[in-house]
């Protein structure tokens, strides 16, 4: 089922009643979502990715714009007609029911000519719960379950009844670190099997990036970029998506463009074509960086961080807006501890420039 | 260790020398009082040890006039008041506006002086020579002759009681309901609500499993406190329950010690000890009930 906003907006009344205007939570929302892809809604809390869910669902209504499922305009349908499968952060799985009764929950609301027989209800329960492969739990109450387990059964109950589309929020914030890796890939393969398309809410950037088909990147209700999860990281559309995603973050610098020649400080980086002279910020990545005797950025060092694959240089400058540098380098590389400083060559491609006020990308030719 | 121990039961001791004085022994001295017979009360002295008090007890027309009438009050008042709180705070859940405002006027009857609750129920059904009662005045728009509430039919009586019984304790329930209901997580709505559940549905089928802990509280309490009923029936019908036919169990246990055919200390204990056993049964019998029904978290 496709998915199409368009323009959508919601705002709230300000709390505070002498404050005049409104708390905008999402600002004028627009875009197509394919069929049967995964999205992943990133951003940080408060950015209104949890609003936009919610507006998909129906349990909030948008102060304008408009929702498509496939071509059904489904902006005033309320949430029990939209068809829509969601799973909450806590899971809301019912407490005095068992995972059985709490899978067909949702099946024995049909009604007229969709209504099921008992068989029925259990044959569909029981093949949900086989795609999350809870079938030996059926029997327990939700408080007898791991907290792995109940988010399966929380996506069986909204697997059931064949959504059009599948929302999860936060789908994997309450589990611990190794099962939200497991947990992760599971979605995937459910969401691959099933071909629902599936809207998910994270404000885990490397979550959204490893199984999200495309993501979209907002930020006080506006969003700030929609692509495949590579493409964004490779060509943010400004400062806040470069910072946002990647881990360890971008490096920011304050610099200049002067005479066709990028400059950090003194130094003199990177030549760039195709901008006036003019202040300017600089994002590096921390994989930009080339262990360099001769290189052009010359940063004090201050310690080497063994992770076994690579290591992590971590230094500073007096231009760097975003505390200590972080720069990752391939194991081989020897850096000289006892030296006060560390030289750098950079690798273009992973070095972006932003207009220093705005924030938004400078396009340039970097050498 | 024997030390510590020592020290334990010092710190128990005002509660245990409390509760053994003035519940342990009367219990106790009850007891032991519903199985002499003859008992004097000026000699302070008895003919034997049996179990005649409870015999002449049980057949006494009053005290099985009491037996009917309380659980009478116990089976109409305690269905009903839980039910009706239980649709006033469904109610009240669901509204948004006036909520506060209608809290308030639900929990007033708690809070009024019971004499004035009196004067009103006098109003409202009591036979004057000025004037038949605002209820006769309701009945006789609808063709229906005037019912003395207060010294007529049984039913009528009987109507009353329950009435007021229920009036009373229904700002409690309600108080306790609604908060129960507002406590419940908004999130298994939202669930209930995307899968298509229909209102009722969601009533029954999440609200009532989740305060159900509360309604069982609330009947476990309102049967006992049913079985214990004596006050209001004095203050619609007077201290001579007997003559007006409308004596509780515990009027009958009072009667039996102060009223004008008091003086029989013996069959007072009996009939407390026979109640004792009811309630004892009855919530004996509520709490294997619950055990299916109740869910707790």
């Amino acid at each position: 089922m496709k998915v199409v906003l368009q323009d959508l907006t919601k705002t709230y009344p300000n709390r505070n009643k002498k404050a005049p205007g409104q708390v905008v939570a999402v600002n004028d929302f627009t875009m197509e979502i394919p069929d049967g892809k995964l999205i992943g809604l990133l951003g940080p809390s408060g950015c209104g990715k949890s609003t936009t869910l919610n507006l998909l669902s129906g349990l909030q209504k948008p102060t304008s714009g408009k929702i498509f499922f496939g071509d059904d305009d489904v902006t005033n349908l309320p949430a029990e007609n939209r068809g829509v499968g969601l799973v909450f952060q806590n899971y809301a799985l019912y407490p005095h029911l068992t995972v059985k009764q709490n899978i067909t929950f949702p099946l024995e609301n049909l009604k007229g000519a969709n209504k099921l027989t008992k068989q029925q209800m259990l044959e569909k329960a029981t093949a949900a719960a086989k795609l999350v492969q809870i079938e030996e739990l059926m029997d327990r109450k939700p408080s007898e379950l791991s907290g792995g387990q109940q988010q399966r059964v929380a996506i069986a109950r909204a697997l059931v009844k064949m959504p059009r589309i599948l929302l999860l929020d936060e789908p994997l914030s309450n589990l611990d670190a190794r099962l939200r890796l497991q947990t992760r890939e599971e979605l995937r393969r459910i969401q691959r099997e099933t071909g629902i398309t599936t809207i998910f809410v994270t404000h885990d950037q490397e979550e959204a990036m490893s199984i999200s088909d495309q993501i979209v990147v907002m930020n006080a209700g506006v969003v700030q970029q929609i692509g495949a999860p590579q493409q964004v990281y490779d060509d943010p559309m400004n400062l806040f998506v470069a910072k946002f995603l990647g881990t360890p973050p971008i490096n920011v610098f304050s610099g200049t463009v002067k005479d066709g020649m990028l400059y950090i400080g003194e130094d003199a980086v990177l030549p760039c074509k195709g901008l006036d002279n003019q202040p300017v910020t600089v994002g590096i990545r921390p994989e930009g960086f080339r262990l360099s005797k001769t290189g052009s950025l010359v940063c004090n060092l201050k310690g080497v961080e063994v992770m076994g694959r690579d290591i992590s240089v971590v230094s500073t400058h007096p231009h760097c807006e975003s505390g200590n540098i972080r720069s990752i380098i391939g194991a081989e590389n020897a850096v000289d501890t006892g030296s006060a400083t560390v030289r750098f060559d950079l690798n273009p491609k992973k070095v972006f420039v932003f207009h220093a006020e705005s924030g938004s990308r400078l396009r340039c030719t970097l050498e | 260790m024997e030390k510590r121990n020592l020290k334990g039961w010092l710190y128990l001791l005002p509660a245990i020398a409390f509760l053994g004085v003035f519940m342990v022994y009367p219990l106790i001295d009850v007891l032991i009082y519903s199985l002499e017979e003859g008992y004097n009360f000026a000699s302070q002295t008895y003919q034997g040890v049996g179990l005649f008090n409870y015999s002449y007890v049980l057949h006494d027309p009053y005290f099985l006039q009491a037996v009917k009438n309380t659980f009478l009050l116990v089976v109409i008042t305690v269905p009903l008041s839980t039910g009706i709180a239980l649709l006033l705070s469904a109610g009240l859940s669901s509204i948004k506006p006036l909520r506060q405002a209608y809290q308030t006027i639900y929990f007033l009857p708690y809070v009024t002086n019971t004499l004035a609750v009196g004067l009103v129920f006098m109003i409202l059904f009591k036979k004057t020579p000025y004037t038949d009662g605002f209820a006769n005045l309701i009945l006789s728009w609808f063709g229906s002759g005037p019912v003395d509430f207060i010294d007529g039919p049984y039913w009528a009586k009987m109507f009353v009681l329950c009435f007021y019984t229920i009036w009373v304790v229904m700002p409690f329930k309600v108080l306790i309901l609604t908060s129960a209901m507002a406590s419940v997580n908004q999130n298994y709505y939202n669930a209930a609500k995307i899968d298509g559940t229909s209102r009722f549905r969601i009533f029954t089928r999440i609200t009532l499993p989740m305060i159900s802990p509360t309604l069982f509280y609330l009947i476990i309490t309102g049967f006992i406190g049913a079985f214990k009923a004596y006050s209001d029936a004095v203050a619609l019908f007077g201290t001579d329950l007997n003559a007006a036919g409308m004596n509780t169990i515990v009027g009958y246990v009072y009667d039996m010690l102060y009223g004008n055919s008091g003086g029989y200390p013996s069959f007072a204990s009996a009939a407390a000890i026979i109640l004792f056993a009811i309630v004892l049964t009855i919530t004996c019998i509520n709490l294997l009930v619950s055990k299916k029904h109740v869910h707790y978290e």
